[in-house]
């Protein structure tokens, strides 16, 4: 220990012993290797882009882009690259959404199968579980494009569900609500109807504190606000809102909401995928909640939903939120499988960019920088969330 | 005799149910039960149904034994594939004894492998397949089985076994590539199966090392080291494989512009580089776990960081973290089918160009379907293995 000591008896230590110092010594080390290989990657990079006629800069980003983009906002050929690529970043938000939506539901729903008292429902939970996790989701995702939606009857002999909805190999045709004058009307009943619950779930809440009694707060106010929107939504002459139905003209179908067959190759293959995974995840958080606790709620006269939504669910949160954040991290990344099937998410349509311009280092960076972002909010919200469902009852 | 037979005495309850009372107590408990079994039977009748009478009556499935070959390690020449059977045989070789000398997990393990692998020799031995070696697989399963009898209970022999696996590695890439005398197949020619494999295993080999010093790094107190190591973690972690695969596919040749890397081998880094940093944390978790007692102590007896490490710390955090790594190989083995989307003929490369062959058009779901059945196959008995080292370490 007397090396340590920097007033020991027998002198100064000499430098190359201390520890301090070589703590530093090592650490500068270490940067310059690390500041020397980027530099010789650096010039190797210049000296490459030389060879290719290309400098590096950000200038082509205003450039027209020239390609056209299936689906995703409005755009235009001759919109600037820029513009090309945020279609993309919205197309990979808008996949991932509701890749993130479906999942969730599906994993919750064969996550609770798994545990199931019925045999037949366990079994078949565990084998769609154990199906979709061991199979690639680039494969399912192919599979599901070419050997199921590509080969779907054509436009004229659709599969039709009521007469609104419409699947066939182009797609699927969706009717969509559009409003109609009287949709500011019934805003204002919705206006009217939120105050309303509000009041009463205040109301109901504070009679619960008062009689120290677990309970459901918006008892009151959920039904209220439905039975206003309601009102609302017959009282008005034609309704608030009307639906388009798709329908057939010329060789395709117009009107209404429209899927493309890589849209929804993409999200199948991303649900059912994630889906798996996250059947699992609920499946052990719920597993996680002792058995004592469900006894205890039970012997404190709680009912089945009581015991479910105050002492399960939210001790099974807090094992199943963490692993749910990186199924929600890893579905948005792996939404850049879509470049495989041609859907213009946010690396396919920069792969395009790459390809016309050859600025494939500023591009790359676009893309990554975007994939961070996109990350980092979600785990950022996630971790908040997590933060605060363990805080309860703590 | 008959008439002594004791039908009177009582015998004693059992645990079994009679079918009736098994049904009525695992389907139909309660009304919801029910509804959802019926509902189940109907969705499994209709489910069988359109499955059974397309694999019988639309499918056809000639396309798998015609293209077998390819499937399985792609363009690797007919005449050299002798070569991947001696790595086959090798491992199989060193399976046996390892099981032989290690028992118990090892042993089972191998059964497990030995099992899958006899499995396959069986359908490949006994199907009209157009195979250069239609015994191979069972001969072996036959070497690892006489090699677990051969060496069964001698521990001694051990580290020679352990020294095998580490060489196994370099060996396998060596007879894969050809050296002094055999013609050289380049990487380029690799495919199916074998690449799909192949490329797992380097990226979990070659990652390993990687990882551990990305982990050291992450938990060292330099600041310095610890901030290059997150930031590097941290930014892998956050971006797609794809897009991590595209970038060596490009930059690669962008920043070492004076060694000529092919395809493969970039996939191979890309997939290695991507690897590490998952790998990465996996280790992290396992140095977490470790006491702070146990420093403190390898201090106190006087050893320095790089001792403490290698004797104590790592020895144990490496052991609780085998089902984690066991899992990244897992999801890594499917993970490298993305090398499709960069043009490499994996397994499922493979697939897709089978299916733009003219010869078999309009058969996406056959060769799909056949493609998903050997990775599930490899992914599925990987995972039952993970379990049985959970189990057999006591790990979680």
């Amino acid at each position: 220990m007397e090396n340590n000591s920097p007033k020991s008896p027998a002198g100064k230590i000499p430098f190359w012993r201390d520890v301090r110092v070589l703590q530093v010594l090592f650490q500068v080390i270490f940067l310059i290797g690390v500041v020397l290989l980027a530099g010789i990657l650096y010039t190797n990079m210049l000296r490459g882009l030389r060879g290719l006629g290309l400098t590096l800069n950000l200038n082509f980003l205003n450039d027209e882009a020239g390609f056209g983009i299936a689906e995703g906002i409005a755009y235009e050929p001759s919109d600037t690259y820029l513009r090309a690529f945020w279609v993309g970043v919205i197309n990979t938000i808008r996949v991932s959404v509701i890749g993130i939506a479906c999942a969730t539901i599906l994993g919750l729903v064969v996550g609770i199968a798994r545990l199931s008292s019925n045999w037949l429902v366990r079994n078949l939970a565990a084998i769609y579980i154990e199906c979709f996790r061991n199979i690639p989701l680039l494969l399912q995702i192919l599979f599901w494009y070419t050997a199921v939606i590509l080969q779907l009857p054509s436009v004229r002999k659709s599969f039709t569900f009521f007469g609104s909805v419409f699947i066939n190999q182009r797609g699927v045709y969706l009717p969509s609500p559009q409003p109609t004058s009287g949709v500011k009307i019934w805003f204002a009943y919705l206006a009217v109807g939120s105050i309303l619950a509000l009041i009463l779930y205040l109301v109901r809440l504070r009679e619960l504190r008062q009689m120290e009694q677990p309970g459901f707060p918006a008892k009151w106010a959920l039904p209220a606000f439905l039975v206003v929107a309601l009102v609302g939504w017959f009282a008005i002459p034609g309704r608030p809102f009307t639906l388009e139905l798709p329908a057939l003209k010329g060789f395709n179908f117009a009107g209404g909401i429209y899927l493309s067959p890589e849209f929804c190759a993409l999200v199948i293959g991303l649900v059912m995928y994630t889906g798996a995974f996250i059947a699992e995840v609920v499946r052990s958080g719920i597993q996680s909640v002792a058995k004592g606790q469900r006894e205890a709620a039970k012997a404190i006269g709680l009912n089945e939903f009581q015991t479910l939504r105050l002492i399960v669910l939210p001790q099974a949160l807090r094992v199943i939120a963490p692993p749910l954040t990186s199924q929600y991290l890893n579905l948005t990344k792996n939404s850049s499988l879509a470049v495989a099937i041609g859907f213009p998410d946010l690396f396919n349509i920069g792969n395009t960019m790459m390809n016309q311009t050859g600025q494939s280092i500023p591009v790359f960076g676009m893309i990554m920088i975007s994939y961070l972002t996109i990350s980092l909010t979600t785990s950022a919200y996630m971790n908040w969330y997590n933060r605060r469902i363990n805080r309860i009852g703590r | 005799m008959e008439e002594r037979t004791p039908d009177k005495t009582i015998k004693p309850p059992t645990d079994s149910k009679n079918i009736l009372q098994w049904l009525k107590a695992n389907l139909f408990n309660t009304w919801y039960n029910a509804l959802l079994t019926l509902l189940a039977v109907v969705f499994l009748y209709i489910a069988f149904k359109g499955i059974l009478s397309w694999a019988f009556t639309e499918a056809n499935w000639n396309v798998i034994p015609a293209n077998l070959q390819i499937f399985l390690v792609g363009a690797y020449p007919r005449e050299e594939i002798w070569r991947v059977w001696i790595v086959i045989y090798t491992l199989a070789l060193l399976l046996g004894l390892s099981a032989g000398v290690w028992g118990g997990l090892t042993l089972r393990l191998a059964i497990v492998i030995g099992g899958v692998g006899g499995g396959m020799g069986i359908i490949l031995a006994f199907f009209p397949i157009a195979l250069s070696n239609r015994f191979g697989l069972l001969g072996g399963v036959t070497l690892l089985v006489v090699a677990f009898f051969l060496i069964r209970g001698k521990i001694g022999l051990r580290p020679w076994v352990l020294g095998g696996w580490l060489l196994s590695f370099p060996w396998t890439m060596i007879w894969l590539h050809g050296f002094a005398g055999l013609p050289t197949v380049l990487t380029s020619s690799w495919g199916g199966l074998l690449l799909t494999l192949i490329l797992a295993a380097v990226g979990i080999v070659v990652s390993f090392p990687l990882g551990v010093l990305l982990a050291l790094g992450r938990r060292s107190t330099l600041p310095v080291i610890k901030w290059v190591s997150t930031a590097y973690i941290e930014t892998v972690r956050g971006v797609p494989l794809v897009t991590i695969l595209f970038m060596a596919q490009i930059m690669v040749p962008i920043f070492l512009p004076d060694f000529r890397i092919d395809k493969i081998l970039r996939a191979m880094l890309g997939i290695t580089l991507f690897s590490a940093a998952y790998m990465a944390e996996n280790v992290r978790g396992g140095l977490q776990a470790i006491p702070t007692g146990q420093y403190e102590a390898a201090h106190a007896v006087g050893l320095n960081y790089p001792l403490t490490m290698l004797l104590v710390v790592l020895p144990q955090a490496l052991r609780s973290v085998i089902p984690a790594i066991v899992g990244q190989f897992i999801s890594l083995f499917k993970d490298t089918s993305l090398v499709t989307v960069i043009g490499l003929l994996d397994l499922l490369g493979i697939a897709k160009t089978v299916i733009a062959n003219p010869d078999w058009l309009g058969l996406q779901a056959e060769v799909y379907l056949f493609a998903a059945i050997i990775y599930f196959v490899f992914s599925y008995s990987m995972s039952y293995i993970s379990l049985r080292i959970e189990d057999a370490l006591g790990v979680q």
